[in-house]
């Protein structure tokens, strides 16, 4: 196994480097899945049917909410793969978590946000531009379901072994995925939300 | 659910189909406990990760594939033999032709290509296995199960019946209830997430693990090719991920995107479809044009010619595969200014394509051309697919294909394209790389013999399409009336598909042949070759390369082998290896399952086979696995093994 | 390499077959629209013929000159980087085929997609084309007549189809009168034809549609202005009215035969256009309450209002996704 103590911790195998281009790979293939979600999105979103249009159904407050909650848990995110770069496991564990809790607490208002829209009477099944958004909303939502799962079980591996190479390489990695969804996020917020509410 | 409705009925060759499973499923365990093979078994191939032995997994499965897509190509050749044919009734036809086209593309065509990928291009690099190798594995499993659940389908839940193309409403739940469309939209999901697994890996084998000095442009063209084709795997296999899925909701949650009514749209499927469909071509024929590119310079003894403008051309095709993807449906109305723009992006893809032909041609200029069986179907691809490359130009000409669409001539078309361009070099390859990974060459008798056979009765098949077209006659028609006057067309392409069959059996039984007679290759360079793969032995050692190579240019085992150049400098070190894992076989599993659940909605074992998923993807996380090392001792001895047998 | 003269030779048989013969339904025109796609198809396959001729020649010169047996014992072959003319030449000499092919495309794309050169002055004959399972349903707003399966029109005048579809997507093609253009369930296409020749024209769809797909045909009789005014004043008085219900049970029906009524289905449901395209009405089942435009007619309807797409004013807006295509 090649070795190289001059890079940071994350890249020093040769296999973990490849680890971290192939993930920048998949996330590059991310992008297309939800470019796609948005053409699919944008092509549907005026085509309501029978049921109700975006500006009928969209809140800003919630919303704002669900931004500043994914914002800052990027933020803190950052915080710890910095803290892992400077080996100070505690603090590093404390930012994950804040990160994680955040990324609960979006989760919880997306899903508040959903309970409602159908308590309207806006389903997936009802039109073209509900199922385009629910699927849109709920494929980045599942992304973030998958990123608690995936973070919790890194908390639990970085506790136990502290920073390895193994698991500053799964920290880094778990880092790209969460500035990714983030930043999904903030296309969702400004051409859904606010296009829709305009 | 009932049972009956679980089953496919009615059908006497259905009924004969699931005897022969049973029965043959019931053969392989007794042969596996008889023979005592269950720890053989999965010790060296369920838990493998060694991309050689994942590559013979890919192209035996590809095999077997070709033999399903071959039967539905018969049957359907059967009944179109002759005028009012009883042979098949409509829904069997459509059943038919819907897996004949999903099979031949996704679970022929891409697995034999991957299959090779994976036995040559680690080989080809100089590295010792691709990236990540467990993943590798978890492609192929995934892949299989994908393939499997498809499969099934005709004796459990009736098969899919919308075209491959499954274009809605027709194959939305209003117009198609049964759940075989489910098996569509899933069994193609998972064997797609394998694939896209396969893409990543790849482009991070070659762009991380080439031998040292083995510079881009030092590239062999097969790995060109499988880089580029890697490339548009990453960037079209999303497109089909979220078009399965919108299918998926749509058939089995009632969401509205492709439906008839509350702003449904039925054409966002065809445009999603083809976005993905049309790279997908070029997914399958452009690591064709890698191994047509190794193979005429081999057998030439020339480099290749042109190298430059080989890589450039086949960027070039990556790029336009993506503008292209509404000649599929001129006649969706969307106006003479969408069209033109569209016909002219698709003619243009004739230019790189010709500048490729033309560099062929100037490979065999002054070579010293040998006509060994891998050559033999290079040299066959050349004339033969250009007529499928003029006729692609022909219905690129929007204008025309008002006249073409949806007609036999397309049809035609698409097989002078796909089978010279895509079987012929899978076939190529296979014949071309067999004594590297099992130390004997294919016999060129049989193989001469079966080339011929399936060259000529190929264009006896496919020739008449053309024409059948040009009369009128519509694909997917299950049968005419005899005042159409299609009939002698067709049953002169009957004959030339039975021909086929008889050419793909000789194939076939070379395999077998060769096994049991073929004398074992004293070297192992049998052909002369020019890439790295040929400087080490046959069969390959589990770790590839006892030193790695060292490259100082294009060809390099060539001019090793011609100027003395050297190739393996340093020592043998102890050597690291991946282990293997039986988790890539369990997620195949669970995954099979997981599907099955789905297409039938049994929500409860599907939300258990989900959990079971997670739990998996938990299992690696916490994993540490750092592999084993191979000691010098024990390589110095393999070697002087594999020396010694050929002394 | 016998078997490659032998396919060039049966090629080019054939293919002078093919221009001399009258059963090949496409190179067989009846019409201005179809004249100019076969006269687009024969021009392609000429230069097609001419490319495949030289990658021929230049593929049997290299067979027979390089190849090993003939070659001297000690024979090395030479290392060739490649030719930078050679390889600007093989670029550039497609380059400007493509470019030829692509000004003929887009002229006759263009000649195909409105009414024909000639007939511009006269005063197209609409009829709407639905089809619905297997069988394809013809509406005559204008003289207020519906037939299925089969369709009448009078020579030397244009006739604008308006297609559409109850069902799955669908391809209305008379191969010998033009080509074909796809009926769909949530908007019009147009597709405009003229017959030259009076005679009975094969009509189908195809566009693999289910079950029944395989037996979608109609007939087109093209007769003369007179013969068809007398076939309209006869079906006057010998047919009935299409009600809602006889409509609804022939949508119904798999295959029926052939059928002619006095009155159009266009008034109890209309095509998707206008106001009622994209699907933004709702389901089919909740059109009731739009019986009440019975009075519209549509053949009276100021074209630029209804032009094309179809889709409502709010989509023509939004132009960044896939469906742009669509929009005609």
């Amino acid at each position: 196994m090649k070795i190289d103590n001059t890079l940071p911790l994350e890249y020093q195998t040769e296999e973990n480097s490849n680890r971290i281009f192939g993930f920048w790979l998949f996330l590059g293939a991310e992008i297309v899945l939800f470019s796609t979600l948005f053409a699919v999105y944008f092509t549907l979103w005026t085509r309501s049917g029978n049921g109700p249009t975006a500006q009928e159904i969209f809140q800003i407050k919630p919303v704002l909410l669900e931004t500043f909650l994914l914002l800052t848990s990027s933020f803190t995110c950052g915080l710890a793969i910095h803290s892992m770069r400077l080996s100070l496991k505690k603090p590093a564990l404390i930012f994950f978590a804040i990160t994680l809790l955040l990324g609960l607490g979006f989760l919880g208002i997306e899903i508040y946000e959903f309970v409602t829209y159908v308590h309207e009477g806006a389903t997936l099944q009802t039109s073209a531009f509900l199922s385009s958004l629910f699927v849109l909303l709920g494929t980045h939502g599942a992304h973030v379901t998958l990123g608690l799962l995936w973070g919790s079980g890194l908390m639990i591996q970085i506790k136990r072994e502290g920073f390895t190479r193994d698991t500053a390489n799964k920290s880094f990695i778990f880092s790209l995925y969460w500035h990714f969804l983030d930043v999904v996020w903030i296309f969702i917020f400004s051409f859904v939300y606010l296009k829709g509410l305009m | 659910m009932k049972w009956d409705e679980f089953f496919v009925t009615g059908e006497p060759m259905i009924y004969g189909a699931m005897a022969s499973i049973v029965l043959v499923s019931l053969a392989i365990l007794f042969c596996l406990t008889y023979f005592k093979k269950w720890g053989y078994l999965w010790r060296e191939w369920l838990t493998t990760v060694d991309h050689k032995k994942i590559g013979i997994m890919y192209i035996l499965s590809a095999l077997i594939m070709l033999f399903r897509g071959g039967v539905d190509a018969l049957m359907m050749r059967t009944q179109l033999a002759g005028p009012d044919m009883k042979f098949l009734d409509a829904q069997h036809y459509n059943e038919v032709f819907t897996t004949h086209g999903v099979i031949m593309i996704l679970f022929m065509a891409m697995p034999f290509i991957i299959g090779l990928m994976n036995v040559v291009i680690p080989l080809q690099i100089g590295a010792r296995d691709v990236a990540f190798p467990r993943l590798n594995a978890v492609s192929f499993w995934l892949f299989f199960a994908g393939a499997m659940l498809f499969n099934i389908s005709f004796v459990i839940g009736g098969s899919p019946d919308a075209g491959w193309t499954a274009y809605f409403p027709l194959a939305g739940i209003e117009l198609s209830p049964s759940v075989g469309n489910n098996f569509y939209s899933i069994a193609l999901q998972i064997a797609g997430i394998g694939t896209l697994i396969t893409g990543v890996n790849f482009i991070v084998t070659i762009l991380k693990m080439r031998a040292p000095g083995m510079t881009l442009m030092r590239m062999p063209m097969f790995t060109w090719s499988v880089l580029i084709t890697c490339v548009i795997i990453i960037f079209a296999f999303p497109v089909l991920t979220v078009a399965l899925a919108l299918m998926m909701f749509d058939r089995m949650f009632g969401s509205q995107f492709f439906t008839m009514a509350d702003g449904g749209m039925d054409m966002l499927w065809a445009n999603l479809f083809w976005v993905w469909g049309h790279p997908e071509v070029y997914i399958v024929v452009l690591p064709a044009f890698g191994i047509y590119s190794e193979i005429i310079s081999t057998f030439s003894r020339k480099n290749l010619y042109g190298y430059k403008s080989m890589v450039v051309s086949m960027i070039a095709i990556s790029l336009l595969s993506f503008l292209v993807w509404a000649h599929h449906f001129y006649t969706m109305g969307h106006g003479a200014m969408v069209n033109g723009f569209f016909s002219i992006t698709t003619m243009a893809i004739a230019v790189p394509t010709g500048v490729k032909i033309f560099n062929w041609l100037f490979t065999l200029q002054k070579g010293r051309i040998e006509f060994t069986t891998p050559m033999l179907y290079s040299l066959a691809f050349i004339p033969i697919f250009t007529i499928g490359g003029v006729t692609g130009v022909m219905l690129a000409m929007a204008s025309a294909d008002y006249q073409y669409h949806n007609t036999m001539f397309l049809v035609a078309h698409f097989h002078y394209v796909l089978i010279p361009g895509t079987v012929f070099a899978v076939i190529a390859g296979m014949y071309y790389w067999f004594p590297k990974l099992f130390g004997f060459r294919l016999n060129e008798r049989l193989g001469k013999l079966s080339f011929w056979i399936i060259a000529i009765s190929f264009n006896v098949t496919f020739l008449p399409l053309f024409f059948l077209g040009l009369k009128g006659m519509t694909r997917r028609m299950y049968t005419y009336s005899e005042s159409t006057g299609f009939g002698p067309l067709n049953l002169i392409a009957t004959i030339g598909s039975a021909a086929l069959a008889i050419g793909f059996a000789i194939l076939v039984y070379n395999i077998y042949w060769s096994f049991r007679y073929q004398p074992r290759d004293t070297t192992s360079d049998p052909w002369d070759a020019r890439t790295l793969e040929w400087a080490t032995h046959s069969p390959v050692p589990e770790y590839n390369f006892a030193i790695t190579p060292n490259v100082k240019s294009l060809d390099a085992f060539w001019f090793w082998k011609k100027n003395k150049q050297p190739l393996f400098e340093g020592k043998i070190e102890e050597i690291h290896m991946p282990n293997n894992n039986g988790q890539p076989f369990v997620l195949g599993v669970i995954f099979f399952f997981f599907g099955f659940f789905m297409i039938f909605s049994w929500w409860t074992p599907a939300i258990i086979s989900g959990i079971a998923i997670v739990i998996m993807l938990a299992v690696r996380s916490f994993e540490r696995d750092h592999g084993h090392h191979i000691p010098v001792k024990e390589i110095n001895k393999t070697e002087q093994q594999l020396r010694g047998d050929k002394a | 390499m016998k078997k490659k003269g032998l396919l060039i030779s049966l090629f080019a048989a054939l293919l002078v077959l093919l221009t001399g013969c009258n059963s090949i339904a496409v190179l067989n025109p009846k019409g201005p629209v179809a004249k100019t796609q076969s006269d687009v198809i024969i021009f392609s396959m000429i230069v097609m013929a001419v490319v495949l001729l030289v990658v021929y020649v230049l593929y049997i010169y290299m067979l027979t000159k390089y190849r090993a047996s003939k070659a001297a014992p000690d024979y090395e072959p030479p290392h060739m980087e490649g030719s930078k003319w050679l390889e600007i030449t093989w670029t550039l000499i497609p380059v400007i085929i493509v470019i030829i092919l692509s000004v003929v495309t887009v002229r006759s794309t263009y000649a195909v997609e409105k009414t024909p050169e000639g007939y511009e002055s006269d005063k197209p004959l609409i009829i709407y084309a639905s089809s619905s399972n297997w069988k394809w349903h013809f509406s005559y707003p204008e003289e207020g007549i519906e037939t299925v399966n089969y369709v009448n029109i009078p020579t030397h005048r244009p006739v604008e189809f308006r297609l559409y579809s109850f069902g799955p997507i669908t391809s209305f093609w008379v191969p010998q009168l033009g080509g074909q253009k796809y009926a769909m369930s949530d908007m019009v296409t147009r597709l405009h034809l003229v017959a030259e020749h009076e005679g009975s024209f094969v009509g189908k769809n195809s566009n693999f549609s289910g079950k029944g797909f395989a037996h979608m045909e109609f007939e087109v009789l093209a007769m003369s202005p007179a013969g068809y005014t007398k076939w309209i004043d006869e079906v006057k008085q010998t047919a009935s009215e299409l009600t809602e219900q006889e409509f609804n049970s022939l949508l119904e029906a798999d295959h029926v035969g052939r059928k002619t009524y006095t009155s159009t289905h266009l008034t109890f449901r209309p095509a998707p256009e206008g106001e009622h395209g994209g699907h933004n009405h709702g389901a089919p089942a909740a059109d009731s309450n739009e019986g009440t435009d019975k009075e519209m007619d549509h053949s009276k309807m100021d074209h630029s209002t209804m032009d094309h797409s179809n889709m409502d004013h709010s989509e023509m807006e939004n132009q960044e996704a896939d469906h742009s295509q669509h929009g005609n």
